[in-house]
């Protein structure tokens, strides 16, 4: 069963850049949270043990071939989308959210099992319909209600953010399995209305945020604070940054939720436009290198598996960055491999196992 | 390449992956731009707002939910106190800071030194707390010389406070400040180093409903660290109030009535179980924890020999002596061995194998029935009865009574007692039961051991006829926003069969005790109330009989023996029972029972004199 060949096939490179990010997200949670005196774990270290665990769930995943999952991930997609389901009635609510099932020593939160069961279940549907030469409506409608669904549900709890990441996610792979002119205009004139109409559906709270986000000085010690503190510390740390450890915003606490979706700020302010671009240098690699592994899969359902998992980093790159130096609304979205928190880097890390099974087995059949 | 040609070579595709690639390009494009607009271009605006930025979050702490009576009247309360704190991340030089505050606030700088070194635990943000509850003088005075000490500034903190001082402090435990063990499991909950928590009693035990929710408010300081503004508040979230089934006026009046005096009582509604007074002697006053005890106090405490860190009511564990005889009784009763009529002619002692038991009369109390072998408390009787019944049935009837299991109050401490039965005896001592064990276990001495909250209880559950109420202390919760959170109900632990006839019997002796001249619990006979009871003298040390006489009065306080008491009224219709120990106080007759006499005229609204001399039965047990 265990070929030799995967070994020699095995994409060092990815898993290496992977490493690199992560291991500069740890340095940064080592600063962030410094002038956190006496607290029980260190975040840095937490971190570092979920690092461990994601590692874990990277072997156990290159050592599958992928291709069981295109029927597995059936199966998963249905049990996740009962787990949301069952979130809306008997979630643990904490914060005015219910996302997460209590399972005593872990709260599970199957929204974020959801990205990736996403990603597998539409691979599955555009690899089995083929190349049609553009997708119309009526061809679109199963892909719609998986995605619907789910994001449906999620948008419930309220998770605008995880929701609207996982439309992102299955917009992009459906962009990529390619339209009919016909279904593109409808598409967009459609999104277009879903986002005017989509104001009232939301809930006073994420009006506010993005309220503050297109005025943040309308309300600079109330909603507006984040956006407003974030900026600071990334601007203050100008082309050089004011070195490790050195950040006054980060440093003296002005910088709330610093650890988690704010990271990115504290890496800015202390390392400048410098280590901003290495960092977004590092991302841009991971992404392009995505893509290639998605060029070179050995079959269909490989390709838009890699295509799902890079839409599904780029995404969370992209909107938690744009969040932080106010190009978004506040929504939180975390960094993957930067923000602390142990199911962002599950999640994360599951998407490179993916990748890194899809692309040792390119020459397999 | 042959392996994917199949899908490189449709340009669709290529072109869509292409198309992709772009788009990935030119939102990393953006952010850069953006990150070229913040961190280059406006580097020195930001700059300089980083430099001013001089916003503080500050914790405002909680008032804690306070603690009523079951009329509504203040046990546990908070008040607004002044103290002093310091934000480390403001304070360049704290040598200056401690040197400058520390005449203003006549404290020594050593003091200051521990709790700005205490403070080093905490996030460099949070406020140290570097005095607690200072007058309004020290504050003024600070406030004029506040520019000379940046970083620091006053702060008013609610400050738990016990109106009742002593009254109730074993019940209501104490605060502290949080330590690392207890911080670590409770971070998630919102703790934080500096914080207090409750650390006995059911200041500990209802932590979480007590406690409240911080609230926080956002202050503009200017380049010294001094507070210009307040810019926005979130208001802390009080913590819910605990009504107790406590009588704060009978509680009064049984602390007061013990005097110098140590000991327990507890007095129960014999209809629901509600604890409506319980009282340990001596006492503290919780107040000093809250504003942190200093070190020779403490130790002053625990050293004192009698012990007034110690919940007695639940955690003392005494010989019920006499008292257990009114259980003997009725199990002798209901398993047929004797009856009202049973006739034991008592010579001061009997003889078993070759050992002399003795009643505590030495001459003895001749021809003696149930209801004279309870008033005057004849130990003979109950020695020829407990032959008759057997250790296995007195057990097992004291066990249904509530003796020898703990109740689960959410206190901590609270004992078990202890009822010993043939079982225990083989796993305790690897030996046999002796009837001599029996006849000691009968006048509730020897092995047989109880709190004077399972006392209350056997005492209660005998005035209403045989039902085991679980004991209570606190009668509902009531959130912050007035909603009633939990109400207690009486809870039924288990009922005893016992027949009319033996309750009968011998309720008209406990009766006798309190209400006929030859009484050992007359002292707290009332005319217009009817108190039924019995005494108990509990020996703390074996003495020989003859040094007994002479030198009664005179022997060490530890050597003394223990004074008991319990009883129940009205004695036709009972709704309280008491259960009084004093510690040394040599008889139940004399110490105990002017004690349950206070706790009646108080309950009963009566006027009471200072007790006569003669009225007071200064023998016996």
């Amino acid at each position: 069963m265990f070929d030799r060949r995967l070994l020699t096939h095995f994409d060092w490179f990815l898993l290496l850049l992977v490493l690199l990010i992560a291991l500069l997200g740890i340095t940064n949670l080592y600063s962030a949270s410094s002038s956190w005196e006496g607290a029980a774990t260190p975040v840095y270290l937490k971190q570092l043990f979920w690092l461990g665990l994601g590692l874990g769930v990277v072997l156990g995943l290159v050592i599958f071939d992928y291709r069981h999952l295109e029927y597995l991930g059936v199966g998963f997609y249905g049990v996740t989308s009962a787990l949301l389901l069952f979130v809306l009635f008997f979630g643990k609510t904490s914060m005015g959210a219910t996302r997460w099932i209590d399972l005593g020593f872990f709260n599970l939160q199957p929204s974020e099992l959801m990205k990736i069961f996403v990603i597998i279940i539409l691979a599955r549907y555009f690899s089995l319909r083929g190349e049609i030469g553009g997708y119309g409506l009526r061809d679109l409608a199963a892909p719609f209600v998986l995605l619907g669904l789910p994001a449906l549900m999620i948008m419930k709890q309220p998770d605008l953010g995880t929701a609207l990441l996982v439309l992102f996610i299955g917009g992009t792979m459906i962009l990529f399995a390619g339209l009919k002119r016909s279904a593109a205009i409808v598409l967009s004139v459609g999104g277009l209305l879903a986002a005017g109409g989509g104001w009232f559906l939301l809930h006073d709270y994420q009006k506010e945020r993005i309220r503050t986000f297109l005025n943040p000085e309308r309300d600079p010690l109330g909603s507006g604070y984040h956006i407003i503190q974030s900026k600071i510390a990334v601007g203050s740390g100008g082309l050089f940054g004011k070195g490790f450890m050195g950040g006054t915003q980060s440093q003296l606490s002005f910088l709330p939720e610093r650890h988690t979706d704010f990271a990115f700020s504290v890496f800015a302010e202390e390392w400048g436009f410098a280590g901003s671009l290495i960092l977004l240098g590092l991302y841009m690699l991971l992404i392009l290198w995505g893509l290639y592994v998605a060029r070179c899969a050995g079959d269909h359902f490989g390709m838009y598996l890699a295509v799902g998992v890079v839409a599904m980093l780029f995404w969370h790159i992209v909107v938690n960055l744009a969040m932080v130096i106010g190009l978004l609304p506040v929504v939180g979205v975390p960094l993957p491999l930067f923000s602390y928190g142990g199911t962002c880097m599950i999640t994360t890390m599951t998407g490179i196992g993916l990748l890194l099974n899809v692309s040792m087995r390119r020459f397999m059949f | 390449m042959s392996l994917n040609a199949a899908w490189a070579d449709l340009t669709g595709r290529r072109q869509r992956l292409i198309l992709l690639i772009l788009c990935a390009i030119f939102f990393f494009a953006v952010l850069l731009l953006r990150l070229w607009y913040l961190q280059v271009i406006n580097a020195d605006r930001y700059a300089t707002l980083s430099e001013k930025n001089r916003f503080r979050y500050l914790p405002i702490a909680a008032p804690r939910g306070t603690v009523l009576d079951r009329n509504g009247a203040v046990l546990v309360d908070n008040r607004p106190a002044f103290g002093l704190s310091a934000l480390r991340q403001e304070v360049d030089d704290p040598e200056a800071l401690i040197h400058g505050v520390a005449p203003l606030l006549e404290v020594s700088q050593e003091k200051l030194w521990d709790a700005w070194r205490s403070g080093s635990r905490f996030p460099r943000y949070r406020p140290v707390p570097l005095a607690h509850d200072i007058g309004r003088d020290s504050m003024e005075r600070l406030q004029e010389h506040s520019v000379d000490l940046p970083g620091s500034f006053i702060d008013v903190l609610p400050m738990r406070s016990y109106p009742g001082e002593e009254l109730a402090a074993h019940l209501f435990g104490y605060l502290g400040e949080i330590t690392e063990a207890e911080l670590t499991p409770r971070r998630e909950a919102g703790y934080r180093p500096g914080d207090q928590i409750g650390k006995g009693g059911l200041e500990k035990s209802f932590e979480e409903v007590l406690r409240g929710e911080e609230g926080e408010r956002l202050v503009e300081v200017d380049v010294k660290g001094r507070q210009m503004r307040q810019v926005s508040t979130q208001e802390p979230l009080p913590g819910s109030h605990l009504s107790l089934t406590l009588l704060r006026p009978l509680q009064q009046a049984a602390e007061t009535s013990f005097g110098d005096q140590a000991g327990a009582a507890v007095v129960l509604d014999v209809h629901s179980g509600e604890i409506l007074a319980m009282v340990s002697r001596p006492s503290f006053n919780p107040e000093l924890f809250a504003r942190g005890i200093s070190g020779q106090a403490w130790i002053d405490l625990l050293k004192d020999p009698r012990h007034p860190l110690q919940f007695k009511a639940i955690n003392g564990q005494y010989p019920p002596a006499s008292t257990f005889k009114i259980v003997t009784a009725l199990a002798a009763l209901e398993a047929g061995v004797a009856s009202s009529a049973t006739t034991v002619d008592c010579q001061g002692s009997i003889i078993l194998g070759n050992r002399a038991f003795r009643c505590w009369k030495k001459d003895g109390h001749g021809a003696t029935n149930l209801k004279k072998a309870l008033r005057e408390s004849c130990d003979v009787w109950f020695y020829e009865v407990a032959l008759r019944l057997g250790i296995d049935r007195l057990s097992t009837f004291a066990l249904s009574l509530g003796l020898g299991e703990s109740f689960g109050l959410p206190l901590e401490g609270e004992k078990r007692g202890l009822i010993p039965t043939r079982q225990w005896k083989r796993e305790r001592y690897k030996t046999g039961w002796y009837d001599g064990e029996t006849i000691i276990a009968a006048i509730g001495q020897g092995f047989v051991l109880a709190t004077p909250l399972q006392l209350a209880v056997m005492t209660a559950t005998v005035a209403n006829g045989g039902t085991v109420y679980k004991p209570q202390v606190v009668k509902s919760i009531r959130s912050p926003q007035g909603e009633e959170v939990y109400q207690m109900s009486p809870e039924v632990l288990q009922t005893v069969e016992i027949s009319e006839r033996s309750l009968n019997a011998v309720k008209r002796s406990l009766e006798a005790v309190v209400n006929e001249r030859h009484g050992t619990g007359w002292a707290t006979h009332f005319d217009e109330l009817k108190v039924a009871g019995k005494t108990g003298t509990a020996q703390v040390v074996k003495r020989k009989d003859d040094d007994e006489e002479d030198e009664a009065g005179r022997i060490p306080y530890r050597f003394r023996d223990h004074a008991l008491f319990v009883a129940y009224a009205p004695a036709e219709d009972p709704r309280i029972a008491v259960a009084v120990v004093v510690e040394h106080g040599e008889h139940g007759g004399s110490a105990a029972a002017p004690i349950a006499r206070d706790i009646f005229a108080s309950y009963f609204g009566l006027e009471i004199g200072p007790l006569r001399p003669d009225d007071v039965v200064n023998v016996g047990d």
